[in-house]
C-alpha cells in the first residue's frame, strides 16, 4: 500500500508547485486575453477574441523578427557549442570539469551586467572599434551596437552554456567501443562522426534547442540593451504591454501567440529531426 | 469643506465595501489553499474597476482620526536624498525634529513598474509597504489618482508648504489645488549635445531633425517625452494639443526615424552613450547632464526656443498609509529653505523652493575649494534655479483620459518599438 502511495506524495510538491504558478495563472492570463477594456474602467470578459487578430496584425513585425532572431541566435549557438561540447566529451580527459565550469564561468555573473559590459566593449569609440577605425579598416561612423549583429550576438553569447551543457552530455555517453567498432570496420573518422557520433548526439542537441530557442525567441533585455529602434523583438512589446500601457489583454493575447507559435515550432522540429516523443528526448 | 459625517462615509464606501464582493472571492480562493494563486490573479490587476476618487473636500473625514505614530516609510528614486556615507542628514534632521522615524528606501526605478508592483495591493487595500511615495506627473499617476489610491492632504497641516513652494510649482494642471500631490523636485527634458562633435550652439529642437547627425541622435523612448518633442518642433503646445496634432507629430517622428537619424530610443541610459560618443545630440533630462557636466565632462545643455518640458516628482500618499500623519509632517518639512537647499546641492535637479538658491550662495560663500567651486555652480546654474525667459517655455506632459491614452500610445508606441 504505502508503495503505491509513496511516488504520489513525492510528486505532490512539484506538481502543486505547477498547479499554483503556471496551470492557474495560465488559464487566468487566457481568460484575461478575451478581456475589454482599461486599467481605470476595470476589464471585463466580453470573450473578445479580436483581441488576439488585432495583437498579431499590428505587431507581426515584431513576431517574425523575434522568430529570426531566435532561429539565427540557436543555429549559431549550435556552431559554437558542438566543437566545444566535443572537444571537452572527447580531448579534455581529467580536466572535464575545470573546463566545463570555465563555460559556466561567465554565468555566475548577472545576466544584466554581462550584456551591459557587451556595450562597453562595442562602443562607437569604444575599445574594440576605435583602433580599427583609426588606422582606417572601419568608416568613422561604423557601429556595431542598436544593430541585429549586436542582438543576435549577444542572444548567442548569453545562452551559449544550456547548448553547450545538453550536448555534452550526450557526447558524453556515446560509448567508445561503438567508434572503435566504426573504425575496425574501415569507417574514416569523417564517417564515423557523420553516421555514428552525430546522430547519437543529436537528443542533447535537440535539448539544448529547446533551451536556447524558447528563451532567445522571448528574450526582451538584449533587444533593449543592444539594439536600436529596428531591432524591438516581441518580448519588449509584452512588456511595454504590460507595464507601460498597463493593457493586460493585449499583452495575455501576445503571450498566447508566442506560446502557440513556439510549440508549433518546436513540435514540427522534432517531426521533421524524428524524434517522436519530444519529452523523452528532452530528458535523455 | 462639506460636513464631514457624509465625507466618512463616502471614504469608508471607497476603501471597504465597494470592492467587498471581489474581495470576498480572492479571499475565498486564499482560505481554499491557493494563496499563491491569488497572488497570481492579483497581479494581472484585473479587478481594476474605477471608483469615484476622493473629492479634495474627504480630506476632513480622512484626517479625522488619524494619529502621529513616529514612524515613516517612505519609497524615493535613487541618488534622490543628501546622502552622508550611510546615513541621511537631512532624514536625521527629520528625527530630531518632529520624534518621526525614518525608514528611507530608493524602491523606485520607474513610474510605470513602480505602479505594477503596488496597483494589485492597493486594488486589494493592502499595506504596499510604504506611507509616502514619489511618482512623476503623468499617465501612472493619473491612473493612481483616478483610482481613487491616493490620500486627498489635509493643507491645514502644510504651512511650510504654502509659504515658500514657488508659485509655478503650486496648483500644478495635473493636480489642481494640489488635493493629492506636493512637489519634490521638478526637471526638464531639453537637448543635450556633445561640443566635441557638434558646431555651434544648438538652439532649435529641429536639430534633432538635421541630416548631418544621422545615426547619431538619441530620443527618448517615453511616449509622452517624444511626442512633446514633435510637438514642439511643429509649433504646438503639448496641453491644448489634439489627436489631429499627435498624428502629424506621429509622421514627424516617424520621418526622423526612416531618415535613420535616432541611434535609439532611450530609458536612462543615454547619459552612458553621449558621454562614450555612440550619440552626439539627444534629449535629457537636466539633474543628469548636471551631475555629468559638475563631474568635468564636457557636454551642454539648452532649453530649446521652441520649448521644453517640465516634470515634477511629486511625493503622495496611498491610501493605504499606515502612517499617514508622519508622512504629512514630512511633507512640510522639506520646504524650509534650508532643507530645500541641501536637498537641491545634493540632488541637483529643480527645487520647488525658490528660496532655497540664497541658502547655497551662503553656504558658497562659506565653503572653500572644491566645495565652494560646486556650490556656487549650483548657486547660479539655470538648470537648478531656470531663468524666466527658459521658464515660459516650459510645459508639462499632457494630461490624457483612459480613451485618449490608447489614442496617444497608438501613435507613439509604434515609432519608438517598430
Amino acid at each position: 500500500m504505502r508503495q503505491k502511495i509513496a511516488p504520489y506524495l513525492l510528486i505532490l510538491p512539484g506538481g502543486l508547485w505547477l498547479l499554483c504558478f503556471l496551470v492557474v495563472p495560465l488559464v487566468f492570463m487566457a481568460s484575461v486575453s478575451t478581456q475589454e477594456g482599461d486599467v481605470v474602467n476595470g476589464f471585463v470578459q466580453t470573450f473578445h477574441l479580436a483581441n488576439f487578430g488585432n495583437a498579431l496584425g499590428e505587431y507581426k513585425t515584431q513576431f517574425l523578427r523575434s522568430a529570426g532572431y531566435g532561429l539565427a541566435g540557436t543555429a549559431l549557438t549550435i556552431l559554437l557549442a558542438y566543437p566545444v561540447a566535443y572537444w571537452i566529451a572527447f580531448k579534455a580527459g581529467a580536466r572535464k570539469s575545470t573546463y566545463l565550469l570555465l563555460v559556466l564561468l561567465p554565468f555566475f555573473v548577472s545576466f544584466v551586467l554581462r550584456t551591459v559590459s557587451w556595450k562597453f566593449l562595442l562602443a562607437d569609440d569604444g575599445i574594440l572599434l576605435q583602433p580599427l577605425k583609426d588606422v582606417g579598416l572601419l568608416p568613422a561612423d561604423f557601429h556595431v551596437l542598436q544593430t541585429t549583429v549586436a542582438v543576435i550576438g549577444g542572444l548567442t553569447y548569453n545562452y551559449l552554456p544550456f547548448m553547450v551543457l545538453p550536448i555534452y552530455v550526450a557526447l558524453e555517453r556515446v560509448d567508445p567501443r561503438v567508434v572503435e567498432a566504426a573504425q575496425d570496420l574501415y569507417a574514416t573518422r569523417r564517417d564515423s562522426f557523420l553516421r555514428i557520433v552525430l546522430p547519437l548526439s543529436l537528443p542533447g542537441v535537440f535539448a539544448g534547442v529547446l533551451m536556447t530557442f524558447v528563451p532567445m525567441t522571448a528574450d526582451y533585455v538584449n533587444a533593449s540593451i543592444l539594439g536600436g529602434p529596428a531591432n524591438t523583438m516581441i518580448g519588449n512589446i509584452i512588456q511595454t504591454e504590460y507595464l507601460v500601457n498597463n493593457d493586460y489583454p493585449a499583452g495575455a493575447a501576445l503571450s498566447f501567440i508566442l506560446m502557440a507559435a513556439m510549440l508549433i515550432g518546436i513540435f514540427a522540429y522534432a517531426k521533421a529531426l524524428g524524434t517522436e516523443n519530444v519529452l523523452e528526448a528532452a530528458a535523455r | 469643506m462639506t460636513t464631514p459625517p457624509r465625507d466618512l462615509a463616502f471614504l469608508r464606501g471607497l476603501t471597504q465595501s465597494r470592492t467587498r464582493s471581489s474581495l470576498t472571492r480572492r479571499d475565498a480562493l486564499r482560505l481554499g489553499g491557493l494563496s499563491a494563486a491569488a497572488l497570481g490573479l492579483a497581479a494581472c490587476g484585473v479587478q481594476g474597476k474605477k471608483v469615484e476618487p476622493p473629492k479634495p473636500s474627504a480630506a476632513a473625514g480622512y484626517w479625522a482620526d488619524k494619529k502621529k505614530n513616529g514612524v515613516l516609510r517612505w519609497a524615493n528614486w535613487p541618488l534622490y536624498m543628501e546622502k552622508k556615507g550611510n546615513s541621511y542628514p537631512t532624514l536625521e534632521a527629520f528625527t530630531k525634529d518632529t520624534g518621526i522615524q525614518v525608514t528611507y528606501q530608493e524602491a523606485i526605478q520607474d513610474n510605470s513598474t513602480w505602479f505594477g508592483k503596488i496597483q494589485p495591493q492597493l486594488a486589494a487595500g493592502q499595506d504596499i509597504g510604504f506611507d509616502m511615495m514619489v511618482m512623476t506627473n503623468g499617465i501612472h499617476l493619473g491612473r493612481a489618482m483616478a483610482l481613487g489610491y491616493l490620500v486627498p492632504l489635509d493643507h491645514s497641516k502644510l504651512p511650510t508648504f504654502n509659504a515658500n513652494v514657488g508659485a509655478k510649482y503650486k496648483n500644478p494642471s495635473y493636480d489642481p489645488g494640489n488635493a493629492y500631490t506636493v512637489p519634490w523636485q521638478s526637471g526638464l527634458t531639453g537637448i543635450a549635445y556633445n561640443p566635441k562633435y557638434v558646431d555651434g550652439d544648438i538652439t532649435s529642437i529641429q536639430e534633432l531633425w538635421n541630416p548631418k547627425y544621422k545615426g547619431k541622435v538619441g530620443m527618448m523612448l517615453d511616449a509622452q517625452e517624444i511626442a512633446n518633442f514633435a510637438l514642439f518642433a511643429l509649433g504646438v503646445d503639448p496641453d491644448k494639443s489634439v489627436q489631429a496634432d499627435w498624428e502629424k507629430a506621429g509622421q514627424k517622428l516617424q520621418q526622423q526615424r526612416d531618415a535613420g537619424l535616432v541611434r535609439k530610443y532611450y530609458e536612462n541610459d543615454y547619459v552612458d552613450a553621449l558621454v562614450r560618443g555612440d550619440i552626439w545630440m539627444c534629449m535629457a533630462w537636466s539633474g543628469d547632464i548636471y551631475q555629468q557636466i559638475a563631474e568635468g565632462q564636457d557636454l551642454k545643455f539648452v532649453v530649446p526656443e521652441e520649448g521644453a518640458t517640465i516634470w515634477t516628482d511629486n511625493m503622495c500618499i496611498p491610501k493605504t498609509a499606515q502612517n499617514p500623519v508622519d508622512a504629512l509632517a514630512m511633507m512640510d518639512y522639506v520646504y524650509k529653505p534650508e532643507i530645500a537647499a541641501h536637498l537641491a546641492e545634493y540632488i541637483t535637479y529643480i527645487t520647488p523652493v525658490p528660496a532655497a538658491q540664497e541658502v547655497i550662495k551662503a553656504d558658497a560663500a562659506k565653503a572653500s575649494g572644491d566645495d565652494k567651486k560646486a556650490l556656487e555652480l549650483a548657486a547660479t546654474s539655470p538648470l537648478i534655479f531656470p531663468s524666466e525667459s527658459d521658464m515660459a517655455r516650459l510645459r508639462s506632459y499632457k494630461s490624457l483620459t483612459p480613451a485618449e491614452e490608447k489614442a496617444f500610445e497608438g501613435i507613439f508606441q509604434p515609432i519608438t518599438q517598430g
